[in-house]
């Protein structure tokens, strides 16, 4: 009996989040699910514009990358990693405990996510703050007193000193790159080629390989921090308004509005802190570890 | 939503509180409405008004040109340079108030809030706050890029190349901005359409027993949510350009400006088909309903909409083939926008094989898909010779391609718009227009149309280029006709201002289906109330919003009602 009344209740809960316009309450988490997806694949869509400029710009300026990729920190990179890996796993709990109505361990799991994002922010705000007293920056402002290994910078101008040659017919991209090892480096030249040897207008790629001294420094270098600014910058924004999300959450769980009938807005966040992991699982193997 | 809300009367809602219009006349209640009716009337409202002033601008242009040396804006030395520094803001604003605040908004925006969830039968939108929402970022957006205007307007062309966006010292980036809201705006009412046509479609009403405007909202809608973030990203990126110096797209700082164009025109392209594609939805709604004949290939229109949707995105890089672009992209982008062109042409052959041997009633809104179908088409070849890699070398950056544009655009995409407001009028605002005066707008405004933007094409094969001042004068003829056209195309507009404005003030009382449609739309009053429906419709299993057997004309009241012979909404039709 008594249970029949609880289910009652909850039933009664479950129809006052339900708005004039749906059916029936599944009908309203159902759309509410596919709204958050479509929403999801947008963010997706607005990364992927910055990992577009990644893509072109290491394949036009391999050597900027190689170069510019060894100053970043990368054992700070690995421990936001693994924040945010276990931050995923808490939310997911979290979602896991709202559907059960244990509401205890909903709060406990939002809280410990929420750790997770401001320590993930914390991190890399001191990445960024030790960055930027190296002048590691973009645009102008990039004007680091040393290399990435403490060295001194080897002038930008000893690049036209270097040999030169054309790649064998047949090598090219990433299988060459590889071989020419450390101190080797592709350098594509998109100009347009001369009238007299092709059509006018249409551009002849010629491809070099270019030897360089170890850790000379390849010209604009800046290009690298504009992107892993943008990237990481665009990046952390969307962990602060989870941060923000889940803090309204918690709030909410605390109060107790949730129940297993009622948990779209957990569940939601959840996708949402979801993409964001996800994206920073891609955002560290390319800017940290892939030299 | 205010007293009905709270009446536990038994009777619906709507017959307590009269019709959507009246049910609350406070300035709040519309300012702040969830009601998708009344959102599509405050779209339709602030659109208009943005086509005005973009029209108006539009007029300037046209002015200036109708003399080689320019009729407004001239001079000579420093004089001139500042003079035609105007100019070009002049036909920066033109495009950008017409492309993002009147083309991408103005049918979903006002036609598909209103129409889509009636369609559907259905009470509302899935979101509806975040459809007010929608609105008000639009609004916002409007607002901040007009107001950039007044501190310096921007002169980059709406296309906001660089370097010069990055060097020129008008207000880009509070312009960027503004249009940067104004696609967050668009993404959300997409997003909103897709989950409304998903989740909300009544028991029984197949995916292919949409109406067919649906499957052309639900196309534009997926190309909305994939598009426009990246323009957002790209537009944020020239913005921190301009703030930071970040060089990703500043060749002085080793960046790429043809990177910019291939993100620009990701989005760009794609948004030709956020603005033809919901009008090709109205004209496949208006053919049958004015040819008294169902629908020619449902399928093949309902599935080309959606080869429009992606096949357009593969084929951006045709902006770009005199931009150092290798060959083979070249080759493909010219295969692939080819390729585009099909499914348009379907369409066409589609609804002319629905209007052969049906009988066709020359009411307003037909004319208007008539117009569609003669200047889509003119518009739509002349794309396909834009396309082409050899004729764009010559016609690359020529009138041509304004002309090719404007006829797709003012051809397809506002006749399609005005057309579809004439043919839902009677719902939205339950009032008819002066039917003889609409009928001269229309043939005035398809002349006016065609004179401006034809001579665009031939001046523009003959080598004048776009964006100029001033011009050799063997090209007077044209551009006197060109402006003479758009004169013509004002006064049509103007017409249309003056019976629309009277048909809201004196019009007849409409009836609930004055042309005879098989939507669900037309089962409701009109306007319809507050919850669209006093009682929900009930869809049959045999339901075909374009079999208009069971409907014949009355005139008494001016409109068709059901014989009720065959039921199209019950079950009792023979299939």
């Amino acid at each position: 009996m008594t249970e029949i009344v609880s289910i009652g209740n909850q039933h009664e809960l479950a129809q006052h989040h339900l708005a004039h316009h749906f059916d029936t309450p599944q009908q309203q988490f159902d759309a509410g699910k596919l709204g958050m997806w479509l929403f999801l694949s947008t963010e997706l869509l607005l990364f992927s514009g910055l990992f577009c400029a990644y893509a072109v710009y290491r394949a036009l300026h391999p050597e900027i990358f190689r170069y510019a990729g060894q100053y970043l920190d990368m054992p700070s990179g690995l421990g936001n990693t693994l924040i945010l890996l276990t931050s995923g796993l808490t939310m997911a709990l979290a979602v896991r405990f709202a559907q059960l109505g244990r509401r205890i361990g909903l709060v406990v799991c939002l809280f410990l996510t929420i750790c997770g994002g401001l320590g993930f922010l914390g991190l890399h705000g001191y990445e960024y703050f030790t960055n930027y007293r190296e002048k590691l920056l973009w645009g102008l402002d990039y004007n680091p007193s040393h290399g990435p290994h403490g060295q001194a910078i080897a002038p930008i101008r000893s690049l036209t000193r270097l040999t030169v040659r054309p790649l064998p017919a047949g090598v090219g991209g990433w299988a060459s790159l590889k071989a020419l090892g450390r101190e080797g480096f592709i350098v594509s030249h998109s100009a347009i080629a001369p009238a007299a040897s092709g059509p006018p207008g249409i551009a002849a790629g010629q491809r070099h390989t270019v030897r360089l001294a170890p850790y000379a420094q390849p010209a604009n270098v800046q290009l690298f921090f504009s992107i892993y600014y943008l990237m990481t910058g665009l990046h952390s924004l969307h962990v602060l308004i989870g941060v923000i999300l889940m803090t309204w959450l918690l709030f909410r769980a605390w109060r107790g509005d949730f129940s297993p009938r009622y948990y779209t807005p957990v569940d939601l966040i959840g996708l949402y802190w979801g993409i964001v992991d996800m994206i920073w699982m891609f955002l560290f193997p390319l800017l940290y570890l892939l030299h | 939503m205010t007293t009905a809300a709270v009446t536990t009367l038994p009777a619906p809602r709507s017959q307590v509180a009269g019709n959507y219009l009246t049910q609350d006349r406070r300035i709040r209640s519309w300012l702040f409405t969830l009601d998708h009716k009344r959102i599509g009337v405050l779209y339709l409202a602030t659109s208009l008004l943005a086509m005005l002033i973009g029209g108006l601008l539009a007029m300037v242009i046209r002015t200036q040109l109708l003399v080689p040396q320019g009729l407004i804006f001239h001079g000579h030395g420093a004089a001139a340079y500042a003079a035609y520094k105007h100019y070009n803001q002049i036909f920066t604003l033109h495009g950008i108030i017409m492309v993002f605040m009147v083309l991408i908004p103005i049918i979903p925006g006002a036609l598909g809030n209103f129409v889509l969830p009636l369609m559907l039968g259905a009470k509302d939108v899935a979101f509806p706050r975040l459809n007010l929402m929608s609105f008000w970022l639009y609004v916002g957006g409007a607002v901040l890029a007009i107001a950039s205007t007044v501190a310096g307007a921007v002169d980059t062309g709406w296309t906001f190349y660089t370097p010069f966006s990055i060097h020129t010292e008008t207000y880009v980036v509070v312009m960027l901005l503004g249009i940067f809201l104004i696609g967050f705006s668009s993404i959300f009412t997409g997003l909103n359409f897709i989950v409304t046509i998903h989740k909300l479609r009544p028991p029984g009403m197949t995916w292919f027993r949409m109406p067919l405007f649906l499957w052309g909202i639900y196309a534009t809608s997926i190309i909305q949510v994939a598009a426009t973030p990246v323009v957002g990203v790209t537009l944020v990126l020239l913005c921190l350009e301009r703030i930071m110096g970040i060089g990703i797209f500043n060749p002085a700082l080793g960046g790429n400006p043809v990177l910019f164009q291939d993100f620009f025109w990701f989005y760009s392209h794609p948004a030709v088909y956020i603005m033809i594609l919901p009008a090709m939805g109205i004209i496949s709604e208006i053919v049958p309903v004015f040819s008294r004949k169902h629908i020619f290939g449902y399928s093949f229109i309902a599935m080309s909409s959606l080869a429009i949707a992606l096949i357009g995105f593969l084929v951006w890089g045709h902006h770009m083939f005199v931009n150092g672009q290798s060959a083979e992209l070249d080759a493909i982008f010219s295969f692939l926008t080819f390729l585009v062109a099909v499914p348009s042409a379907v369409k066409v052959f589609n609804w002319l094989a629905t209007m052969y041997k049906g009988a066709i009633v020359l009411d307003t809104p037909m004319l208007y898909a008539l117009s569609f179908l003669i200047l889509f088409t003119i518009g739509g070849l002349t794309g396909v010779i834009l396309g082409a890699l050899a004729t764009n070398v010559v016609l690359h950056d020529t009138y041509f391609v304004v002309g090719h544009f404007h006829l797709v655009m003012m051809g397809g995409t506002i006749i399609g718009f005005i057309g579809g407001l004439h043919y839902w009028w009677p719902k939205m605002f339950g009032r008819r227009y002066n039917e003889t005066l609409a009928r001269i707008a229309c043939v005035l405004l398809f002349f006016g149309i065609a004179i401006t933007f034809v001579p665009q094409l031939i001046v523009g094969a003959e080598g004048m280029p776009r964006r100029y001042a001033h011009y050799l004068p063997i090209y007077q003829p044209y551009m006197v006709a060109s402006s003479i056209g758009a004169y013509l195309q004002l006064a049509a507009f103007i017409l249309m201002t003056g019976y629309l404005v009277h048909s809201l003030v004196r019009g007849r009382k409409a009836p609930m289906n004055p042309w005879g449609g098989g939507s669900l739309e037309w089962t409701t009053a009109s306007p319809p109330p507050h919850d669209n429906f006093a009682h929900p419709p009930v869809i049959g299993e045999n339901y075909d919003p374009y079999d208009y057997r069971h409907l014949a004309y009355d005139p008494k009241i001016g409109g068709y009602v059901p014989t009720g012979v065959v039921d199209t909404y019950g079950a009792g039709k023979e299939a």
